[in-house]
């Protein structure tokens, strides 16, 4: 893979571009560094003056605050299902319909994809409003289907989008093969072409689950009194405080967000960017 | 992330030469046992959900712009009366939410730029480096990419804190405040962007770039072509489908900041400064219940964004891209 690439460099200008790259590496990590840093930082040390970019005394003391004080388990669980259920649901939803408008043709079909294009523009923060009273309507405002639904039917456009190319990359002569050799459409429909482009479900997915795991304008708008249903992003906001914030929870508690979503990135991370750049190349 | 909007690169051509497997047998794909229904049957739940919860609401968003709506109105038991354009009609007499457009579209435009161009940047500098480099800073860039918006947020802040941030100790500015002059503030929150939005660019046009076929780059370095003229003749022309794409993508998303505004900024800033149309239309909204002007706002950032796509559906055509 280096062969484009490096092939004309001369040495010098490689290791000046290798020593930048390390560079940039270094800064873009920074962040996250120091926000698990300041995590294990006793109090002492936040609050003080001279930020040092390494401690001697980590301690737990944030955490044990965090959890403690708010019911922090129980919105990291509220957290945890509202986004597994919203990954489950929509790569079911969306595979389904990527393989309706891929794999016939029938009317309509290029109107709806359109529709679905231009679905993945809508601000959902505009429609917060009109979600709110849907909500309220339907008795659902303090639950956490308020927030299910919905995401579920946001993340259905770009993933519809992005699983066309998956497949559609399926050839046709399977499809054929496969009833050919007398398999029904459904069976070759779960069979077959779902685990085939099941990498792709899997890139389509992380998507859908940091959109919904990181939102907190949901929740702060249809979560207003029953704070047991509270997921992470609220409780995170707590910790502000008017005259002080206690940086030391923020982030402790900012950390125990991220890193579920790390270790979910870093798993499939390598199907994400070939994902990717399948669906770019396709 | 879209994808596939693409093709036009290198991969696009094969499907032209090689012959296309479905052209085999025109008609029998509809004419497939049952097929009538089918395509329409595994329609059904996105439709019903789509038309439910993302349709319907915006058929809401509308009919509530047109009504008199306020906190009287949700509790207040009282009747809901049709007031026309009379919502648009306080919302552009209002010089505020001049003001919040022209930001919005200022800090959008900043943010798309810096963004395509860190991320192109990098992904450029991805391909002349060895494994080990390119495997840190792919390493470092999805961590920023995974990071929740809502963290993000609350760590750069903390970066930038004028008393226990380390930044102002790096730079020397003291107990300077970051979020308290309005161009800073905005600034700031550019740096998050920027920082959390760049990795799709650089891992989209990267994969863009390692699709170019090498034989074509050898045959033209063999040639004698510079770099430069590679870049130029080769390179960009085959990038410019992907570089339409992460563009529009961009402009979508960074049109749409809430979550960093919101949280950096403290909910639009000092005397609302920071504001954008977003977090405008959630203070109006749910700070003051004034939903029917919350309504128009969205409204208002609706149309502009259909805008955009329209363009983007436009160049789709114009690469004779097929959907």
């Amino acid at each position: 893979m280096s062969r484009t690439g490096t092939l004309r460099i001369r040495r010098p200008w490689r290791l000046a571009a290798e020593a930048s790259a390390l560079v940039v590496a270094v800064i873009v990590a920074f962040p996250l560094y120091w926000m698990v840093l300041s995590a294990f930082k006793p109090a002492g040390e936040i609050q003080s003056t001279e930020a040092r970019p390494w401690t001697l005394n980590p301690s737990l003391d944030s955490f044990r605050r965090v959890f403690e004080q708010q019911e922090f388990g129980r919105y990291f669980l509220n957290s945890l299902f509202v986004a597994s259920v919203v990954v489950v649901a929509s790569a079911l939803i969306a595979f389904l319909a990527a393989t309706a408008v891929t794999r016939f043709k029938f009317k309509f079909r290029t109107t709806l994809l359109i529709m679905f294009l231009v679905a993945q523009m809508v601000p959902i923060e505009a429609l917060t409003i009109p979600l709110f009273f849907l909500m309220r309507d339907a008795g659902q405002l303090n639950t956490l289907w308020s927030l299910i639904l919905p995401h579920i039917a946001f993340s259905l456009p770009f993933a519809i989008w992005m699983l066309r190319g998956f497949v559609k990359a399926v050839p046709e002569a399977l499809e054929e093969a496969a009833y050919i050799d007398g398999a029904s459409r459904t069976r070759f429909l779960w069979q077959i072409l779902f685990p085939l482009v099941f990498p792709g479900l899997v890139a389509t997915s992380v998507f859908s689950f940091i959109s919904t795991w990181n939102d907190f304008l949901f929740a702060k708008s249809f979560i207003i009194s029953d704070t047991s249903q509270s997921t992470l992003p609220m409780a995170l906001l707590v910790f502000f405080k008017p005259d002080e914030n206690d940086w030391g929870g923020i982030m402790a508690g900012s950390t125990v967000m991220t890193v579920p979503v790390l270790i979910f990135f870093v798993l499939v991370q390598r199907r994400l960017v070939s994902g990717l750049g399948g669906a770019v190349k396709d | 992330m879209t994808h596939q909007a693409t093709a036009a690169g290198p991969a696009a051509v094969s499907p032209k030469t090689a012959p296309a497997p479905a052209g085999k047998r025109p008609g029998k794909r509809s004419g497939r046992r049952g097929g009538r229904w089918t395509p329409w049957l595994y329609l059904a739940p996105a439709i019903v959900v789509l038309a439910g919860l993302l349709v319907y609401p915006i058929y809401q968003l509308g009919l509530i712009s047109f009504l008199e709506y306020t906190q009287a109105q949700v509790s207040g038991g009282e009747p809901t009366t049709f007031k026309g354009l009379d919502n648009y009609r306080t919302l552009f007499s209002d010089s505020q939410f001049w003001q919040v457009l022209l930001a919005t579209v200022g800090f959008a435009a900043a943010c798309v730029v810096s963004t395509l161009a860190v991320g192109c940047a990098l992904a450029v500098l991805l391909t002349r480096i060895r494994a080990l480099p390119r495997l840190a800073l792919m390493m470092a860039a999805l961590g920023a990419w995974a990071t929740p918006a809502i963290t993000g947020s609350t760590v750069w802040v903390f970066l930038f804190d004028p008393d226990y941030g380390p930044v102002n100790r790096l730079l020397g500015l003291g107990d300077h405040s970051w979020t308290y002059g309005r161009y800073s503030a905005f600034a700031l929150v550019l740096f998050e962007v920027v920082w959390c939005s760049f990795p799709f660019v650089m891992v989209t046009v990267y994969a863009g770039i390692k699709a170019i076929p090498s034989e074509v780059l050898e045959a033209a370095s063999l040639d004698g072509a510079s770099q430069w003229r590679i870049w130029r003749s080769i390179t960009a022309p085959m990038l410019r489908p992907i570089l339409v794409v992460v563009t529009i993508q961009s402009i979508i998303w960074d049109f749409k900041v809430f979550t960093q505004i919101y949280v950096m900024t403290n909910g639009g800033g000092i005397a609302g400064q920071n504001l954008v149309l977003n977090v405008y239309a959630y203070q109006k909204a749910f700070a003051s219940s004034q939903y029917s002007l919350g309504s128009a706002i969205g409204i208002v950032m609706l149309l502009i964004l259909l805008a955009v796509t329209l363009v983007y559906l436009r160049l789709l055509r114009r690469q004779g891209e097929e959907l």
